[in-house]
């Protein structure tokens, strides 16, 4: 590990990887981990056996009496662990899109990534009970795989269409839009088609909802991040060069298209897993990255902190949803009232960069 | 100058004529058209009646169980999808006459889905369950959506481009459905009224529901006709139609209540049903021009023709379920709009 100084920053650089010492990032992180400690010791405290914040901690550390670790760990920690994985996973793949794109209007969302992947996932519910072969890979494998598989093609449909002499931020936003807007269609459609079981089944997922996740959702989630997230934050170095244009890039030695490849498909793997981990959850991997680059003072949107502010707004939404209506709301119904406002104001200010 | 003849920019003698016959050839085509897919809407279905049943259920009826199915479901659907599909199609000519934007949709714009989430607000908040109630409701939603989305365009750095407008329809409607299925999650009556149209579909709709958006539609109609010829001169830009002697702010607010009121009552009848109005007039303007006096009856005509044939398929395709048709119209609209959005120039109207 060498240390020099670029332009009065403390630049670090460990074998092939550099980086720049920026304090205002590294502050506004660990902020929103602590936030995160918090928020996530409220969610669990919140419900019909309300507890105290203190007593949630108590049980963590691994006291407290039987009947408060029953209530935490069997029933409201898996949960919130649903909850924080998928904001990270959604706060990711939202970086990275927006970096890759360098545009601030690309997101799994937007792109219809997460339609793509929900359709798949919910032909898979919905073949399940039809299918023998389907229904003996289903289960938990199977709506995960299914998702990757529906997001990656709905990715590459997305980048085709909307390839034409090269890529242009608007072009590829309202192809995107499009595209989802047939794989919601697709998905109606699979829903009219199926048993009402299955079908009553796949509504209670595409609702966008962490109610009712239990350990079975959180474990394939959190091995899927466990891959996917170093693969992210290894591949963020090249981020800064691919930040400076193809030509530049290029010239300065950076293999550009396989990077960009790479770090699209981490992307979408992310944006899949996080669908198939609680439904299709709107606007998050739009807002927080953009938010978080604000905090941080950066050009492009800081990629860890994004995951720990996705993982943030995915568990605060769900403490309003639990809290504030009468009747519990699911969550992406809350990321979708605070993310759209965030979007017009976003076009209302001009959107600087999209157009390129 | 008395020996020049201005005769460069006049087409010869007799084109005139040519180009108007064959704008007539056009509209007597789409009226067959219609025609032809009232036929298929009215023959196809869970029941298998053949057309000369058909035509004597209509005509002679006798009582019979395929007599009762034509008359109270297929003939009442029939006539909703060619009133709504003549709606949709209309307004988005206007719409995409009047912001020159070729991307302009009364379901892209969240036109529709601000009409759909007023009536739902009625529903929950003031328990209004008449159609009646609905269709005012959904008139004023979809008013204040368009200006809400129209502003949002002209506060914008870009201005309201193509592209602007689409995204803050597209933000609008992602925030009215949120806001409506939270709503609706929260009242079991609420719900009860919002599956009812929330997909956009002519099944189970009841028979009067044509006779009472009927009023408004005409309304609609004729202002949109009434409105062509000033937006011909519009499309000249503001500044020379406003040379010409056009009062454009007059012809701007014509337009406006011609798409609240044929939107909102489309709304009302049917839910929120996209991309008709996107696709109608790009395939009506290849045959018109861009002559709104043409281009608009022609839409009325060919939004019939598309709303009733996408009807039919979606019958026809997961027999004897069928499939609503706002899910099949994506499935044929959303190519269309692909395709628009790669050509090379976007903002060209």
């Amino acid at each position: 590990m060498t240390r020099e100084r670029v332009h009065a920053r403390l630049a670090v650089r460990l074998g092939p990887l550099s980086g720049v010492w920026r304090p205002r990032i590294v502050l506004v992180t660990l902020l929103g981990l602590a936030a995160v400690t918090l928020t996530l010791a409220l969610n669990v405290a919140v419900g019909d056996t309300p507890l105290s914040v203190g007593e949630v901690f108590t049980v963590l550390s691994g006291g407290g009496p039987r009947s408060h670790r029953y209530i935490v760990l069997d029933l409201r920690m898996p949960r919130t662990l649903a909850g924080i994985l998928v904001g990270t996973a959604l706060g990711l793949s939202g970086a990275i899109t927006q970096a890759v794109t360098r545009n601030p209007l690309a997101s799994p969302d937007v792109l219809g990534v997460t339609a793509g992947a929900s359709a798949a996932s919910v032909s898979i519910i919905v073949l399940g009970s039809t299918s023998a072969t389907v229904s003996a890979i289903g289960g938990s494998v199977g709506v995960p795989l299914a998702a990757l598989l529906g997001g990656l093609l709905t990715a590459a449909l997305v980048y085709a269409l909307a390839w034409r002499r090269g890529i242009e931020g608007f072009r590829l936003v309202l192809v995107g839009v499009a595209i989802g807007a047939s794989a919601t269609a697709l998905t109606s459609w699979l829903l009219i088609v199926a048993e009402v079981s299955d079908a009553a089944r796949a509504t209670v997922w595409l609702t966008g909802s962490l109610n009712g996740r239990g350990w079975e959702h959180v474990v394939p989630v959190a091995v899927g991040l466990a891959v996917l997230v170093p693969v992210a934050l290894l591949l963020s170095f090249v981020l800064g060069v691919l930040h400076l244009g193809d030509d530049t890039a290029s010239g300065l030695g950076a293999r550009v298209d396989r990077d960009r490849a790479a770090l699209i498909v981490v992307a979408v793997a992310l944006a899949a897993l996080a669908t198939a981990g609680a439904g299709p959850i709107a606007f998050v991997a739009l807002v927080v990255p953009q938010i978080c680059r604000r905090l941080a003072g950066t050009a492009r949107p800081p990629l860890l902190t994004s995951a720990i502010f996705g993982a943030l707004l995915v568990l605060a939404a769900d403490v309003i949803a639990r809290t504030v209506p009468r009747t519990e709301l699911p969550v992406g119904i809350v990321t979708a009232i605070l993310g759209a406002p965030y979007l017009m104001w976003l076009l209302a200010r001009g959107v600087r960069g999209a157009r390129r | 100058m008395a020996g020049v003849k201005h005769v460069v920019h006049q087409p010869a003698p007799g084109a005139l004529g040519r180009r108007r016959r064959s704008r007539l050839a056009l509209l007597s085509v789409l009226a067959l058209l219609v025609l032809a897919a009232a036929l298929a809407s009215l023959a196809f279905g869970a029941r298998q009646i053949s057309l000369p049943d058909v035509w004597s259920a209509i005509f002679s009826p006798t009582g019979t169980g395929d007599d009762v199915v034509v008359r109270t479901l297929r003939v009442p659907r029939t006539i909703l999808g060619i009133a709504v599909g003549a709606a949709l199609g209309i307004a988005g000519a206007l719409m995409q006459g009047h912001t020159r934007n070729p991307l302009a949709d009364p379901g892209l714009l969240g036109v529709s889905a601000g009409a759909a989430f007023c009536v739902v607000l009625g529903v929950y908040a003031f328990g209004v369950t008449s159609l009646f109630g609905y269709v005012w409701l959904s008139l004023a939603g979809a008013f204040a959506a368009g200006v809400v989305v129209f502003m949002l365009g002209m506060i914008s750095r870009d201005g309201p481009t193509p592209v602007t407008l689409a995204l803050a329809g597209v933000s609008l409607t992602a925030l009215l459905q949120a806001f409506s299925s939270a709503l609706v999650l929260d009242d079991a009556a609420t719900l009860d009224a919002y599956r009812f149209w929330s997909v956009g579909s002519l099944a189970g709709r009841d028979g009067d529901i044509a006779a009472q958006v009927a009023p408004f539609l005409a309304a609609g109609l004729l202002l949109a006709l009434v409105n062509t010829a000033g937006l011909n001169l519009l499309a000249l830009g503001e500044d020379v139609a406003r040379g010409l002697g056009v009062s454009v702010t007059r012809v701007r607010w014509t337009g406006l209540t011609a798409v609240t009121l044929l939107t909102g009552a489309a709304v009302a009848a049917c839910g929120p049903i996209g991309f008709v109005g996107l696709v109608v007039p790009h395939v009506c303007r290849i045959f018109t021009g861009s002559d709104h006096r043409w281009l608009v009856p022609a839409s009325g005509l060919a939004g019939p023709v598309l709303l009733l044939g996408a009807d039919v398929v979606g019958r026809v395709v997961v027999w004897p379920g069928e499939l609503p048709v706002g899910i099949v119209l994506v499935l044929v609209g959303a190519p269309v709009f692909v395709a628009l959005v790669r050509r090379r120039k976007l903002v060209s109207l």
